[in-house]
């Protein structure tokens, strides 16, 4: 069982060892409206929690995607750069943007869980 | 990721918004209205089916009025007094897009004006966000006789798209060969409406003046052609981008000439001699001699849209700024419009955008960014 967490801006990080990737929830995607453009980080950059990690852009609106843990990037997500409309189409799996070497896991434990997450939600309607 | 809460409670309906929630449109407050933003196909699916078919988009936020003087020629000239266009040549039926502008030439709206078929009644129809202040303007500026009826019980819709033709004329079939810029009071499946052949998605189509207490009725039965689907005003405003067309309060306003604008073609041959207009003295000069800067089509060079705001360079020299951007789903791209030095407005000139910090290749582009399909006669 692989351990997800959270943030209110509606990132999701996922954790195997000491590898963290990244991506934006599903809330946030239908939100956003069809994606036309993603723009990723070099890998090899070394990003705090907090940072600017990504750029997603709607037909409406440019959004920031905050990486919510610290690392250097290993690798970005090729495929969601060629087809934007991925990050619409599985923004919890296929969709992810960016996978980081953590520097500090105990930064992930402090983010919501899924339940968390789910009420988080719910109350912002 | 973050979006901005909004309250809606005070906000304006317009008579088709129980339509719109039925629809499952997302609304948002937009020129005092609560307003669709997009239906569940989304932005880039209603995009694409406009200018594939035809797309039904509820206007009726913007202002309608009535201007009625004794004759044509009285009711021309109060609206030539506030404005550079040649209203008193309109032909009975015609309408003309012009704009109302303040003492220095800037332009303090952009507006359709018809000349009905009623000697002396001309038709009006305004920008939402300005219209308090538009019809307050004129209201303060007729002469004698001539009186401004705001009409607050009416919808507009507009119906664009290479088969709005088709799809409308099953309710009003003489609607099939009426002309581009013209007006014509048409029974619709039976109701009252003034029918527009414009619009502001670059496509053939019609603009619909309809009775508010119809006006639900009349939209269910235009939506239920399979050719029909209803649209947001996130397309609307992607479609006119890709069109060129400007949006008031971005890419035009108070501090805007029409000659900065590349809208110089709305200012009538009579009226340039006459020079009779607000701000007629720059705005002539600028005829003559050049404006220092210009309203222009960008294409980003590389994926990244450039948005509202965008710093645009020339070298190390900022020469302009971007007034409207975001991506064109029929062009397949990002596209923009801003404001250049005039000499770097010709098509073609290599320039940078400011995107996050990092200069992005881009080229003065002509517009419209996709072809023009107005209805010029079989």
């Amino acid at each position: 069982m692989s351990d997800i967490r959270f943030t209110d801006q509606h990132e999701w990080v996922r954790v195997d060892g000491d590898i963290a990737t990244i991506g934006i929830t599903d809330y946030a995607q239908e939100q956003l409206g069809d994606v036309v453009y993603v723009e990723l980080p070099e890998i090899g950059k070394t990003i705090e929690a907090g940072d600017e990690a990504a750029v997603v852009e709607s037909v409406k609106a440019a959004s920031e995607v905050y990486t919510p843990v610290s690392g250097e990037v290993i690798d970005v997500n090729s495929d969601i750069e060629a087809t934007p409309a991925g990050v619409n189409e599985d923004a919890m799996g296929d969709g992810w943007f960016v996978k980081l070497r953590m520097s500090d896991p105990a930064e992930f434990e402090k983010l919501m869980d899924e339940n968390a997450y789910k009420e988080f939600v719910e109350g912002l309607h | 990721m973050s979006e901005p809460a909004v309250a809606s409670d005070k906000l304006k309906t317009t008579p088709l918004h129980a339509l719109h929630v039925e629809l499952g449109a997302k609304m948002v407050p937009f020129a005092g209205y609560d307003m669709p933003v997009q239906y569940p196909d989304g932005v880039l699916a209603e995009h694409l089916h406009t200018r594939g078919a035809a797309g039904l988009f509820d206007v009726s936020h913007m202002g309608q009025a009535f201007l009625t003087g004794p004759d044509h020629e009285t009711t021309a000239r109060a609206v030539e007094a506030l404005t550079p266009g040649d209203i008193r040549d309109l032909a009975p039926g015609a309408i003309r897009y012009t704009l109302l502008l303040n003492d220095k030439g800037g332009i303090r709206d952009d507006l359709m004006v018809t000349r009905t078929l009623t000697d002396g009644v001309l038709f009006l129809v305004v920008n939402a966000a300005c219209t308090d202040a538009d019809f307050a303007h004129i209201a303060a500026n007729l002469p004698s006789g001539v009186a401004l009826e705001r009409l607050e019980d009416r919808a507009l819709i507009a119906l664009q798209g290479p088969k709005a033709a088709e799809v409308f004329a099953r309710f009003a079939s003489e609607a099939a060969t009426q002309s581009f810029m013209t007006a014509r009071d048409l029974s619709v499946a039976g109701v009252p409406c003034m029918v527009s052949r414009s619009g502001y998605t670059g496509e053939d189509g019609y603009e619909i003046s309809i009775p508010a207490k119809d006006a639900a009725a009349l939209t269910k039965k235009l939506l239920a052609e399979p050719e029909a689907k209803p649209i947001g005003l996130g397309a609307r405003d992607s479609l006119r981008l890709e069109a060129g067309l400007c949006l008031y309060g971005h890419d035009i306003d108070e501090t805007t000439t029409p000659i900065e604008a590349a809208l110089g073609w709305a200012i009538g041959k009579r009226r340039r001699a006459e020079a009779n207009f607000p701000g007629a003295k720059i705005i002539l000069g600028q005829i003559s001699n050049g404006a220092p800067r210009k309203r222009v089509g960008l294409l980003p060079e590389d994926k990244a849209p450039a948005r509202e705001g965008t710093e645009i360079f020339a070298g190390s020299n900022r020469i302009g700024i971007v007034t409207s951007g975001g991506y064109g789903p029929s062009v397949g791209g990002p596209i923009a419009m801003g404001y250049v030095d005039t000499g770097a407005a010709k098509p073609g000139t290599a320039v940078e955008l400011l995107v996050r910090g990092k200069g992005r290749a881009a080229r003065v582009a002509a517009m419209p960014f996709v072809e023009k399909r107005f209805y010029r006669g079989n």
